[in-house]
């Protein structure tokens, strides 16, 4: 079978499975870490990688076609929209000092 | 035309469907197929890791209070045990294309078993969280001082732990129906998309899992 020779092999699931590991008992330390108003950050920066080597080596998208890579990248493309837009929302509530209904409604 | 279609029938690949021309087409369409699944599935949890990161920001002393009632020992460990599942998961769709029956079924079950496990704590942990009044809708009595948002944060906690639990015990039940399937020798090194397939559903709930214990355990914690 031709996908043999694309496959990951046995050793590189190992090294990922110890990167996550890694991973793991680096977040849970930096969460007792004062690092102030990057803790959130660094935590998500270390989850996004985590799952980043996941998708990439356990499901195997870097072994796959270029229509898969388009793909996933689409549907992760949108994720990113749905939050980018919401939270540019409400951060921006009350910059235009005009009364929005939600303000009028909690006041 | 004709004889090439009896010629066709004839060597017919076990597990090819009609449709498809060859064993590498079918394949390629199963797993755009899967991955289309679980883009719905990303940007449905998206709904619940939104609702969270809305009120994280508007109520974070509520969310840091929350934070501090679960127990970390037991969501780390609960990692350690979902990422050797993955593990475990690639080592057996791994043996599947060696065409490995003995090999395939051992790591399934390992999988089966790291799932069970997974449950398990997740039961111990609800549990704990009945016993100290920390349910909203059911049991909800916190002691003490604390916000009045902090109902919010153990209603996100339950809904989405809830439905990341629900999407395991699917698993664990199609998993079941794989190690039949396996056992009984459908799978061959030329067939066995559905292992690969549901492999690639069981890595999906590991990632939402990776989030979820950073947002809920660890934030606001030092």
């Amino acid at each position: 079978m031709a996908e043999h020779h694309n496959s990951p092999t046995v050793g590189t699931y190992l090294a990922v499975f110890s990167a996550l590991m890694v991973l793991t008992a680096l977040t849970v330390w930096a969460a007792f870490q004062d690092l102030g108003p990057y803790g959130d950050l660094v935590a998500m920066v270390i989850a996004c990688t985590k799952a980043t080597v996941v998708i990439v080596f356990f499901m195997h998208v870097k072994y796959s076609s270029r229509l898969l890579w388009l793909f996933v990248g689409a549907g992760f493309l949108f994720m990113l929209i749905l939050f980018a837009f919401t939270m540019a929302d409400y951060a921006s509530r009350g910059w235009l000092g005009a009364p929005s209904s939600y303000y009028l409604s909690i006041q | 035309m004709a004889a090439d279609h009896v010629d066709h029938h004839e060597h017919h690949p076990h597990g090819l469907a009609h449709q498809f021309e060859d064993m590498a087409q079918q394949k390629e369409s199963v797993l755009l197929g899967m991955w289309s699944f679980l883009i719905t599935e990303v940007l449905f949890f998206s709904g619940y890791f939104l609702t969270y990161l809305v009120y994280r920001t508007q109520y974070p002393v509520a969310f840091a209070e929350g934070s501090h009632e679960l127990d970390i020992t037991m969501g780390a460990f609960n990692t350690v045990v979902l990422i050797l599942s993955s593990l475990t998961m690639a080592m057996a769709v791994h043996k599947s294309h060696e065409g490995s029956k003995n090999g395939t079924l051992g790591y399934l079950i390992a999988t089966f078993i790291l799932g069970g496990v997974f449950l398990c704590v997740k039961y111990v942990e609800y549990s704990a969280k009945f016993e100290h009044g920390l349910v909203p809708g059911l049991a909800w009595h916190p002691h003490g001082e604390h916000s009045p948002q902090l109902a919010l944060f153990f209603s996100l906690y339950f809904g989405m732990t809830g439905m990341h639990a629900l999407h395991m015990i699917i698993g664990a039940g199609l998993l079941i129906w794989l190690l039949v399937k396996t056992a009984k020798g459908t799978y061959t090194a030329e067939y066995n998309a559905p292992i690969e397939v549901f492999g690639l559903y069981w890595h999906f709930v590991d990632i939402v899992w990776i989030f979820l214990f950073p947002l809920l355990y660890l934030l606001g914690r030092h």
